[in-house]
């Protein structure tokens, strides 16, 4: 039985008083600027919903919305494909070295994303990247392709940037929920005659339902929020890998609109809620269905 | 009558032969494609790392596969323009600090929701778990100008007294509490006439010790790896942690490419023999909690 005993509070305290004033005060604080113009100097000064009307008639936001999703849909796929196909090799018994290659794999997961975005930015440039010399070298391409310039290709290679540093997490998570399914029901389905590829698509993909979800929903978290790649790769390109977060940060500490940033900040923070809700509504109905276990 | 069993017996031993034969191909295959995506996850850094070691000219112009002889010449390049190892010792402290406070408070909270129970507890629990779905933009501009009032923009107490107030290191070692510390214990050591803090300290701490390594570790890379909070905290350039040092070589040197890429390699060292040394408890932590920073 838990104690019954008012030395829970003490516990608890310094974290509730820390969260008080470093975490709820400026949520609601930053609410209260939204509603106002404040150029970081002076007082701020009340105006209103003014800067939720011109966030919502303003092309640039709705544009940095769409750049958001379009850069999380190309890394997303590709991610988790590769993640769960990877995630099922080296399950397989005869792989030697699983443990060097999962290591590999999630390497890059752990180092600085700003850093990151620094090593693409150079890599990719299209007078000195080793990119383009490389490809260059192979005889892919004949002359330098210059990649930031193209809008698109700009979005690509920031999408590409954020799969290669992610598909090790998701296929570390893919490979705990294999853990979780009876080698029992591969044995009995191989007795049965079937092959690999029917063992991937009826057995394991059907059981590992719940885990993808997690991960699609974590991952849409994270997508909507990248920020320090397409931040430094961010240029020559116009605007195509201006997330949201990059606009939020440039209205803000760029131009010093820190009311209409706030404004920003919780349309973000809506976009991200409804998101996560249904997502979460999706996964609640799909895993109602019959799953075969 | 025989030869037609010799027959069906050759027959089947030829086609075990190519089942043999068609296994071995496919394995071969699955192994050249992991080394192909672990070579695709190294590559940047190894190119990273030989171009760190030549000259700008050799750089721009040529595709760089073996090491050269020019890295103390990009070495003192940086150092003349960045205090890269200001930075980097700006970064142990900061890292360090906000790691411990991480740890200790959080364990200290989830000590105070696991085993006592009190007046509005689960209310405060629910407090906690809804700030994991928060994402941390939505306070930041508000955080930004409390900080101003509190005249602590420009010093580290912005960046590592928030520690204090986390929800997901109190959500998991609430979890690791309610397993790892039996009641019985507890009740034992008042017995004994032990205090409730010193208890905290004795018992509590050690029982929870692999769960705090396994966090610490998270947080330690969270920390070390944070670029927002920093770039807007802090004003002093001198002051600033090392991933935006590295974002600070990019401006500075627009077109020294080997200041640039010794710049990065600096900063990915330190994450490179962290992970080398844990990676295996780093890989089981993102596995066992799915940490995501």
């Amino acid at each position: 039985m838990k104690k019954k005993s008012y030395y829970g509070y003490f516990f608890v305290a310094p974290y509730f008083i820390i969260f008080l004033i470093f975490s709820l005060y400026p949520i609601l604080n930053s609410f209260v600027l939204s509603l106002s113009h404040w150029d970081g100097l002076g007082e701020s000064v009340y105006v209103g919903f003014d800067n939720y009307a011109r966030l919502l008639s303003n092309p640039y936001f709705y544009q940095s919305i769409l750049n958001t999703f379009i850069i999380w849909i190309i890394s997303i796929v590709p991610e988790l494909i590769i993640a769960l196909v990877l995630a099922m090799i080296l399950n397989e018994k005869f792989i030697k070295g699983r443990h060097l290659f999962q290591a590999v794999f999630y390497f890059p997961n752990i180092v600085t994303p700003i850093t990151i975005g620094v090593l693409a930015s150079l890599l990719f440039d299209w007078q000195t990247g080793s990119v383009n010399k490389f490809l260059m070298g192979l005889g892919i391409i004949d002359d330098p392709v210059n990649w930031f310039a193209h809008p698109f290709i700009a979005q690509v290679i920031v999408a590409t940037v954020m799969c290669w540093q992610w598909f090790g997490f998701n296929m570390l998570i893919y490979m705990a929920g294999l853990q979780s399914i009876p080698r029992t029901l591969y044995d009995a389905a191989e007795i049965d005659g079937a092959n690999k590829f029917q063992v991937a698509t009826k057995i394991v993909i059907p059981l590992l339902k719940p885990v993808v979800m997690f991960t699609v929903i974590t991952s849409i978290i994270g997508g909507m929020q990248i920020f320090e790649v397409p931040l430094v790769t961010g240029t020559g390109s116009g605007d195509s890998t201006q997330t949201m977060m990059v606009y939020l940060y440039e209205a803000a500490f760029k131009r010093f609109q820190y009311g209409y940033a706030s404004s920003v900040s919780y349309g973000i923070f809506i976009i991200i809620l409804a998101l996560s809700f249904i997502s979460f509504k999706f996964s609640k109905k799909r895993q109602k269905a019959p799953t075969g276990l | 009558m025989k030869s037609a069993t010799q027959l069906s017996a050759n027959k089947e031993m030829t086609i075990r032969s190519n089942n043999r034969l068609k296994r071995n191909v496919g394995r071969a295959i699955i192994y050249v494609v992991l080394i192909i995506l672990a070579l695709i996850c190294l590559l940047p850094f190894y190119s990273m790392i030989i171009s760190s070691t030549h000259s700008n000219f050799d750089i721009a112009n040529k595709l760089l596969l073996l090491p050269g002889d020019q890295f103390l010449e990009n070495y003192s390049r940086l150092v003349e323009k960045v205090p890269i190892w200001r930075g980097f010792f700006n970064s142990v402290i900061i890292t360090i600090s906000g790691t411990a406070l991480t740890l200790y408070f959080s364990a200290l909270t989830a000590y105070g929701f696991s085993k006592y129970s009190f007046k509005f507890s689960n209310f405060l629990f629910a407090a906690v778990l809804a700030m994991l779905m928060i994402p941390g933009e939505v306070s930041i501009i508000g955080f930004f100008k409390l900080m101003g009032e509190f005249n602590l923009l420009n010093t580290y107490w912005p960046l590592i007294l928030p520690g204090i107030a986390n929800a997901f290191g109190t959500f998991f070692l609430k979890q690791n509490c309610d397993a790892a510390v039996s009641e019985e214990i507890l009740e034992s050591a008042r017995i004994d006439g032990c205090g409730e803090l010193k208890m905290f300290h004795r018992l509590v701490i050690p029982l929870l010790a692999p769960a705090l390594a396994t966090f610490g570790i998270f947080a330690f890379i969270g920390q070390w790896n944070s670029f927002l909070m920093p770039v807007i905290i802090l004003f002093d350039n001198h002051l600033q942690p090392l991933p935006v040092m590295v974002a600070m070589t990019r401006g500075k040197f627009s077109t020294d490419y080997g200041a640039q890429y010794v710049g990065i390699l600096l900063s990915i060292i330190p994450i490179m023999i962290v992970f080398t040394m844990l990676a295996k408890k780093i890989m089981k932590g993102v596995s066992a909690g799915a940490l995501k920073e």
